[in-house]
């Protein structure tokens, strides 16, 4: 009887191992097959209902845009298909003049390069990042220099930028985070931050520097309100107005390239992008945090 | 009719059918645990391997620079991996006192009144969801642990301020959260020793104190040393309190500093990694798996040796 049980279990751990074995393997299957669905198939039906494939590839930073575009043109259109991918901007731009994929997606302007090449710059949507402290704080603003020190762990103490004498605690993202990788990126200082605290989520910074005093750190800018101060960067506050001129620093754009004007695009991208500047496409940047163009 | 079947007087060839269909049940449903078990060690090593060979065992285990996302990505753990030992050392240090105390108390001096409540307390303290003393931690630990951080590290410029997100918080949180298993399993092994030990101690002349320290508790060393372990598992597994808490820098595990246990490192990073990145997290998983396998083990050994005792 026990050697009968012995067996039973060791069959069952066989039949489990296969099991999760032959799963790796068609995990890996359904990869190959999106890779080959990058070759786009775009075919308008008739009457003017869409239907086919947009695939988009690009900024890991666009994924939450991407995604909820994606979603809602899915679920206007039920016959399209839209595939986002998110390999990083440049190999987005890259994947678009190869033409494997219909939109590359780009968390920066694109290079004059890329431009001279065939990429055409659509910018959807404003990326802005606040930087807030503690409301006990007196430092109204910083310089980008400032700010670079601060997060370098070459400035600690609020004194130096004429503020009390309270060191400061600097907070801010995991790493993976798109709100950091930009901050990072457009300070200059990317991999160079000397984190005291990295919290994973918008909201776990913002209630960190709203219960810390002598805290800083930063936020994208839809989630502000008066409960801490935002910063003004180089004298430029943090306002949406301020995003959609440029003139605020820690701003970038998110481009969705073409190759070619969007007009020379097939019927259904030239619909995705007329969505993304609808009403409903507004709504929608809204909704992921972001500064709609116009 | 129906219950005559399940009778005795019922023939012995639908008596068998029930006996052996009861018995396929048990055996499957105690299989579900085997195949919980062994697949999930097998999705570990299944996901964490890749890593290891790609990056390296030696440089993931020993390299002490966390840089995933950089150009020239670094995935060193060492750090980590000292902050989730040395953490958990410092949580038992801090409640195994404060726990053995509470199931000495409760076991043998306690007025049976106040033993009624504060044995409840410490049954709701094991209910509580960890992310509610995570809250705390924040909430009322943090900005303490914060102002004595002011004060100890007035005049040394050079130290990172943590704003009370360090490792003395996350270990405070961890000392709290292992309490009950502590007090529970003690208490159970220090009631479970023989009362003629006991009374023959008191017999003798030793004090009711004496015969706890020198008597109750030797006898029940094999239940308490299980009540420490399972405390370490506990605190060597905890993510969410100590999320919130640990300030998750990775940096060496000194009291006031932001630290990243193994736990965290997984949770924090999980949703917007990718690639080899991803895969290191799988790796940590893995290695924190380790750590508990090797808990459980001891755990295993231990209660052996009790039962031998025990025969004696």
């Amino acid at each position: 009887m026990k050697k009968i049980k012995k067996m039973v279990v060791l069959l069952l751990t066989v039949v489990m191992m296969a099991g999760a074995l032959s799963a790796c393997g068609s995990k890996t299957d359904t990869k190959a097959d999106n890779n080959d669905n990058t070759k786009t198939s775009v075919t308008t039906a008739a009457g003017g209902k869409l239907s086919g494939t947009i695939t988009l590839a690009g900024s890991t930073s666009m994924e939450k845009l991407a995604n909820a575009a994606a979603e809602a043109f899915m679920g206007k259109y039920p016959d399209v298909q839209v595939t986002p991918q998110f390999t990083g901007s440049s190999a987005g731009i890259e994947a678009l003049l190869s033409k494997s994929v219909d939109i590359g997606n780009s968390s920066r302007s694109l290079k004059d390069e890329e431009k001279s090449k065939g990429a055409v710059e659509n910018i959807v949507a404003i990326d802005g990042i606040a930087v807030i402290v503690d409301k006990a704080n007196t430092v109204a603003n910083v310089t980008k220099d400032q700010l670079a020190k601060i997060y370098k762990g070459e400035i600690k103490n609020w004194k130096e930028l004429g503020g009390a004498d309270q060191p400061i605690v600097v907070i801010g993202r995991e790493a993976g985070s798109g709100t950091r990788d930009a901050f990072e990126e457009l300070l200059g200082i990317k991999d160079a931050c000397k984190y005291s605290n990295e919290i994973n989520s918008t909201g776990g910074v913002y209630s960190k520097v709203l219960k810390t005093p002598g805290s800083i750190g930063y936020v994208s800018l839809d989630v502000l309100d008066d409960t801490v101060n935002a910063v003004s960067v180089d004298n430029v506050k943090p306002t949406e107005e301020n995003v959609k001129s440029r003139t605020y620093l820690l701003s970038r754009p998110f481009v969705m390239a073409t190759n070619g004007e969007i007009s020379k695009q097939s019927a259904l991208v030239q619909a995705f992008f007329e969505y993304m500047k609808s009403a409903e496409g507004k709504e929608l940047i809204k909704s992921v945090g972001l500064v709609t163009v116009d | 009719m129906s219950d005559k079947s399940f009778s005795i007087i019922g023939n012995y060839k639908t008596k068998n059918t029930v006996e052996k269909v009861a018995h396929v049940i048990f055996v499957t449903c105690g299989l579900i645990a085997v195949v919980a078990v062994f697949s999930i060690t097998l999705y570990m090593i299944i996901s964490g391997a890749p890593a290891i060979f790609k990056v390296g065992l030696k440089d993931i285990l020993f390299g002490t620079e966390w840089k995933p996302t950089a150009a020239h990505p670094s995935y060193g753990i060492l750090y980590v991996i000292l902050t989730s030992i040395i953490g958990t050392a410092m949580a038992i240090a801090i409640g195994v006192p404060i726990g053995l105390m509470t199931a000495v108390f409760l076991a043998e001096t306690a007025p049976k009144r106040i033993a009624n409540i504060v044995r409840p307390a410490v049954e709701l303290l094991a209910g509580i969801p960890s992310v509610v003393y995570g809250l705390l931690g924040i909430l009322i630990l943090s900005p303490l642990i914060y102002k004595i951080e002011l004060a100890l590290y007035k005049n040394s410029p050079g130290h990172q301020f943590t704003g009370g997100s360090n490792l003395i918080t996350a270990v405070l949180v961890l000392a709290i959260m292992i309490l009950p298993t502590v007090i529970n399993i003690s208490e159970s092994a220090l009631k479970s020793v023989p009362s003629h030990y006991k009374h023959a101690s008191l017999a003798l002349g030793a004090s009711h104190i004496q015969t706890i320290f020198k008597v109750i508790i030797p006898a029940a060393k094999s239940g308490i040393v299980t009540a420490i372990v399972l405390g370490v598992g506990r605190a060597i597994g905890e993510a969410m309190a100590i999320n919130m808490v640990a300030g998750n820098g990775v940096n060496l595990p000194f009291p006031f500093s932001s630290v990243r246990f193994l736990t965290t490192a997984v949770v924090s990073e999980m949703g917007y990694a990718s690639g080899t990145h991803k895969q290191v997290l799988f790796t940590i998983g893995l290695v924190l798996f380790v750590f508990i396998m090797l808990i459980n083990l001891v755990l295993n050994k231990i209660m052996k040796g009790g039962k031998k005792d025990a025969d004696i």
